[in-house]
């Protein structure tokens, strides 16, 4: 066997920020035509990582090589050029342009007068797109293809270039099962044609499908790189946290109080149908579903931001209409929404600020916001939560993902929730942070709190629910307990294959 | 290597830009006239700032909520006129709630359109800039407006009067900066104005009713502009119908000027008044150096290019970058 040079390797590469020490003297290689995992907890240094080989940021210290000789990245352009690609989970797409367009942007082929030679790029696109076997064409606009297909323009984008690395970054975020599938393909394309990958994601069974090696970074050090063979996920996740993880099924048990909401019949036009379903106090339904299935909705609907066509919803058995978040909140209804930077947290605010803004007007000393009674509820928070910052004048902005979505948790706690409602509570969040927070919304459910659980995830509804509602396509086709609930049904309650039964 | 890399030195520029361009105005204009820093020259630019700064206080909260207020030059010239042509029809105690409720009812107006109907701020204002100026001259027929006992008024003292030793028009601008710096950084409103402008979505999402926070700021906004036209038409007792024609700039640019992000959710009102006098400085410099005052103009423009590419400069701790 030929000895083989690594495509793309990096030496003891430092980066500080004020104040942090982002990445601490982080060693690794990539060999061509393997498949190489990225892993550690949020916060670990990852994204600093692939910022620093984008040569968006450069490094205080270390060493970036490609092919045994040094570079020096000065940004994502000539990164592109010197063949290291990257594919973000968040997509930079132009969605009113063609696939063509968006993947030969900037560089569209001529001919005289510096006119676009639609043919030729329509016949080079058309080229790559058959190589990654995709159902669209060249003409396509990119808004109008499904998220995974703009990720396969993305990718296709990346084979223009004749790239030696690709970095795939959290690329099945937004996936179903079929797509993963066709992406897996095409890594292992990749792969076969000798381009190293490197591939970050927090799905253990990902990992263990398609990687070769796995790499652990905790607290922006190195912590070593094994190979996928020779490890399983207890393993890794202890290179990660350093401490062994729960991934059992819920089976604590204790008394449920009375019904705190009731809905009956609920409808909201398409999107969902004839929702019926209630909720006691002790207790956590989790509603699992595929995406579109209209749970988010329901929760959208429960917290004022859509008006139901049909149905009633009672809160301790009192009929109540809701027309705003505003309304919601004065009954008692809090939403920890699915986008935390979007819809959750205001980034360039403090963390004391984001934490008290739904209860601004309550924390008074005369005219002013009481600063104190302020800062106690941060403290009492961030205790509670296990919150990791330097202090309540921190930007929000700046904290990791974990972090961030314990901010939003604990702004709607300290509101002491009669319904507290949880959208995808740990997207895009790192295992341990996940563990936490899966057991905080059990020490909810057995302090008395009334919780939803909304998410994708099947572990994580097994794990945290009493009662599992299934959805599928605006539908609840059954609510399981936690006894009965098993993979398999509840997989053909989502997949619809019960329809029938209930049409 | 040692000293100071040109990377080193752009990054500095980026984030202090503002105050080394202020720094070197001062020591030229200093050099050009020893008068710019004379104890009256400097009293006289805090004085004729503080209908500027008056008006840039109300349009601070506008601007941190994430819209803009082009309206409030034009806004200022129907303030001037309806209380000086009311000042001799019902008399001043009456002339000065009429002309503040009026000038409100615009406010209103605009924070209807912006808050509650969602319509883009710079359309609905520049469109309200030209309105308010037609319902000016529609109001007074297109003629100046004079108060016909001019030493017989009271009414003198918002813009000619003294108090505790100083210019009655600077205690309001400072009375009305402490009492507007109070809202925006100690009490509820001014936080949910920070939050609707740093992400809306986020701030709706937490309760917070955005279009009440929005209408509030015009609000504010268009009392600003009232306090500004009492203090105007009673420093001159008599007007044309333009006398505000332009102030939308000159606040703009210093707001922005402060560190106000033209995107919203950041800013203060002490940072505003600085803005402010940098801005007033920097005109009576340009005065004193013999230079005509329609140079302010292009001065003025300048000024705003240069903190709105400064602002996004201190961002990116560069001056310039490839990606936005």
């Amino acid at each position: 066997m030929t000895e083989q040079i690594p495509v793309l390797r990096l030496e003891g590469i430092v980066k500080t920020f004020p104040g942090v020490r982002a990445l601490d003297g982080v060693s690794l290689s990539i060999m061509p035509g393997e498949v190489h995992a990225l892993m550690g907890e949020n916060g670990a240094g990852k994204s600093t990582l692939m910022k620093v080989l984008g040569g968006i940021h450069q490094p205080d210290e270390g060493r970036i090589i490609i092919e045994e000789q040094p570079v020096v990245m000065a940004g994502p352009l000539d990164a592109k050029a010197k063949g290291i690609v990257f594919i973000h989970q968040e997509l930079s797409l132009a969605d009113e342009l063609s696939v063509a367009e968006n993947i030969y942007l900037g560089e569209l082929p001529r001919k005289r007068f510096g006119l676009v030679d639609w043919a030729e790029l329509e016949a080079k696109t058309n080229g790559i797109l058959e190589k990654l076997k995709v159902g669209f064409d060249a003409k396509t606009r990119v808004g109008d293809l499904s998220i995974a297909n703009q990720q396969m323009v993305e990718i296709a984008r990346a084979l223009t270039v004749d790239a030696k690395a690709v970095i795939f970054d959290e690329p099945t975020a937004s996936l179903t099962d079929a797509e993963k599938t066709v992406l897996f393909e095409v890594i292992a394309d990749l792969k076969a044609q000798g381009v190293g990958i490197a591939y970050i994601s927090h799905r253990m069974e990902e990992i263990f499908r398609i990687t070769d090696r796995i790499s652990v970074l905790r607290d922006g050090q190195y912590q070593g790189t094994v190979n996928t063979g020779d490890t399983d996920e207890e393993g890794v996740t202890h290179m990660m946290i350093g401490r062994k993880l729960d991934l059992s099924r819920n089976e604590s048990h204790h008394e449920l109080g009375n019904v705190a909401l009731e809905v009956r019949g609920l409808s909201c036009g398409d999107l969902y149908r004839d929702v019926s379903f209630e909720l006691r106090r002790g207790e956590v339904v989790g509603f699992y579903g595929l995406v579109g299935a209209g749970r988010t909705e329901i929760a959208e609907t429960l917290f004022g931001l859509r008006d139901p066509s049909a149905g009633t919803i009672l809160l301790d058995g009192e009929e109540v209409r809701i027309h705003s978040p505003h309304d919601a909140i004065e009954r008692g209804i809090s939403l920890v929404p699915e986008d935390r930077k979007a819809q959750g947290l205001v980034l360039g605010m403090n963390c004391r600020d984001n934490m008290t803004l739904p209860q601004v007007d309550d924390l008074k000393a005369g005219p002013f916001v009481a600063d104190g009674a302020e800062i106690a509820i941060f403290d009492q928070y961030r205790d509670k939560l296990d919150i990791r910052t330097p202090g309540w004048k921190q930007l929000v902005g700046n904290l990791s993902g974990g972090n961030q979505q314990k901010i939003v948790i604990g702004k709607w706690l300290s509101m002491h929730p009669n319904v507290l409602i949880v959208d995808e509570p740990t997207r895009g969040i790192d295992v341990g942070s996940k563990a936490e927070i899966h057991n905080l919304i059990r020490d909810l459910a057995a302090q008395g709190y009334a919780v939803i659980v909304i998410s994708s995830e099947m572990p994580e509804v097994l794990h945290v629910s009493d009662r599992i509602v299934a959805m599928y396509s605006g539908r609840i086709m059954r609510t399981f307990t936690s006894e009965e609930v098993t993979e398999e049904n509840l997989i053909a309650a989502i997949s619809g294959l019960e329809t029938q039964k209930v049409a | 290597m040692s000293g100071l890399t040109r990377k080193d030195i752009g990054g500095f520029l980026a984030r202090q830009g503002i105050l080394v361009a202020f720094v070197l105005f001062i020591i030229g204009f200093t050099i050009a006239n020893a008068r710019f820093l004379d104890p009256d020259n400097i009293m006289g630019v805090v004085r004729s700032s503080a209908i500027l700064g008056v008006m840039a206080l109300g349009v601070t909260f506008v601007v941190i909520s994430g819209n803009l207020d082009l309206s409030v030059g034009s806004m200022m010239s129907f303030s001037t006129i309806v209380v000086l042509d009311l000042h001799d029809k019902i008399g001043p105690a009456l002339a000065i709630p009429a002309m503040f409720a009026m000038t409100l009812c615009l406010g209103a107006f605009i924070g209807f359109l912006v808050g509650y109907l969602k319509l883009n701020s710079l359309i609905v204002t520049l469109g309200m800039l030209s309105a308010i100026h037609g319902l000016t001259l529609t109001y007074s027929g297109g003629k100046n407006m004079d108060i016909a006992d001019k030493e017989g008024t009271w009414f003198s003292v918002f813009g000619q009067g003294e108090a505790l030793g100083l210019p009655v028009p600077i205690l309001i601008f400072v009375l009305l900066a402490a009492v507007l710096g109070m809202l925006l950084s100690k009490m509820p409103f001014g936080r949910k104005v920070y939050a609707v402008g740093g992400n809306g979505t986020a701030a709706t999402f937490s309760g917070i009713r955005r279009a009440r926070v929005v209408f509030g700021c015009y609000l504010i906004s268009a009392f600003c502009v009232a306090t500004a036209g009492l203090i105007q038409a009673s420093r001159s007792l008599g007007s044309q119908n333009t006398v505000g024609q332009g102030l939308e700039l000159e606040v703009l640019a210093a707001v922005i000027l402060g560190g106000a992000s033209l995107m919203g959710g950041s800013g203060t009102i002490f940072k505003t008044v600085v803005g402010v006098l940098i801005l007033g400085f920097i005109q009576n410099g340009l005065l004193l150096m013999g230079l005509q005052f329609y140079v302010q103009y292009v001065v003025t423009w300048i000024i705003i290019i240069l903190a709105v590419w400064l602002d996004i400069a201190a961002k990116r701790g560069k001056l310039w970058s490839p990606i936005a």
